[in-house]
């Protein structure tokens, strides 16, 4: 576990909105933050580094990239099979996100979740289709779940803008 | 200056968003450093930034974060009859903690995700949507991460 200090959250939180897009952003944040451009960017790598940050960029809007059909695979995989499941689904080129998540019996008995974007609904679905019917996990209950409204993307509300 | 504009230019948004979804330059000035990569200026790069923001295309530049090392975030559902549909979608996007909110195709037709900076913080506004609408909120927290975040790759055709 990565032990994160006040500075460390403050720096979080003041990435929520992005970046500033002018020519030393860095500096930007450490006068948010109260510490030096220097800091800001041995503190970054070190999120980095540790693996709390798992990539730092530019975060694109499918929806406005022309990626407007997109599905959410789910599918019920007895327990001892998940794992591999996962792994095989992660490393279709189609698939951008690959989890595991609990369960909500009985309403719904999903663990598995795959997302898929592309820019025809037709053509993801033929793609997941095809997908699930190559990997045998077709056999296995799911379903597919397109987005149809977004109401609200973010960013996380992580950090801490005062310390508690 | 317009004048002064190349092929290169016009193409520099693509480029930009092929080469900096990761790994963006952790200097004193990254967009600097991104213009020297891609032969122009810092200040095409930043325009290119700008335009892209205000279309829509780049939500920002920031960090994506390993799941729950920094705060808590828990993917959530409500099965919402469609007369309530746009109140509860109001109620859900209302607090700060929530950052996604669908509607999807399904029983279970309204999916967002609740990020907070602790898991009691987290739990206290899945609790309070649950509580204001009235609606069962399934609660579908991460187990485990199979995909190694590399950012969306496009396809400029």
């Amino acid at each position: 576990m990565v032990v994160m200090d006040d500075k460390d959250l403050a720096l979080v939180a003041a990435l929520r909105g992005g970046l500033p897009v002018a020519p030393r952003p860095y500096a930007d944040l450490g006068r948010v933050v109260g510490i030096t451009e220097a800091d800001v960017l041995r503190r970054l790598r070190d999120l980095q580094d540790s693996g709390v940050i798992r990539r730092f960029g530019a975060i694109v809007r499918h929806h406005e990239a022309g990626y407007a059909a997109n599905a959410m695979v789910v599918l019920d995989i007895p327990d001892e099979g998940v794992a591999e499941a996962g792994k095989r689904l992660a490393a279709e080129p189609i698939v951008t996100l690959c989890y595991r998540r609990a369960r909500a019996l009985p309403d719904w008995p999903y663990g598995l979740y795959a997302m898929v974007h592309g820019r025809d609904r037709r053509e993801v679905e033929g793609q997941v289709a095809e997908m699930l019917r190559r990997t045998g996990l077709d056999v296995h209950p799911h379903a597919v779940l397109f987005s149809r409204r977004r109401f609200k993307q973010t960013a996380g509300c992580y950090g801490r803008e005062r310390a508690p | 200056m317009a004048m002064d504009r190349t092929e290169e230019d016009d193409n520099l948004p693509h480029r930009l968003l092929d080469g900096c979804q990761r790994d963006f330059p952790l200097t004193p000035r990254p967009f600097g450093a991104l213009a020297a990569r891609l032969g122009t200026t810092e200040a095409r790069v930043l325009d290119a930034f700008r335009d892209m923001r205000k279309e829509g295309l780049v939500g920002r530049i920031g960090a994506v974060y390993r799941t729950n090392t920094v705060g808590s975030s828990c993917l959530a559902a409500i099965g919402v009859p469609l007369e309530r549909l746009d109140e509860v979608a109001a109620l859900v996007c209302s607090f700060p903690e929530v950052n996604h909110n669908y509607e999807r195709e399904h029983a279970f037709n309204l999916w967002f995700v609740v990020t907070a900076p602790d898991q009691a913080r987290r739990d206290a506004v899945l609790d309070a949507i649950e509580t204001e609408s009235g609606l069962r909120v399934l609660r579908l927290p991460m187990l485990e991460d199979f995909h190694l975040d590399l950012g969306f790759k496009l396809s400029w055709s």
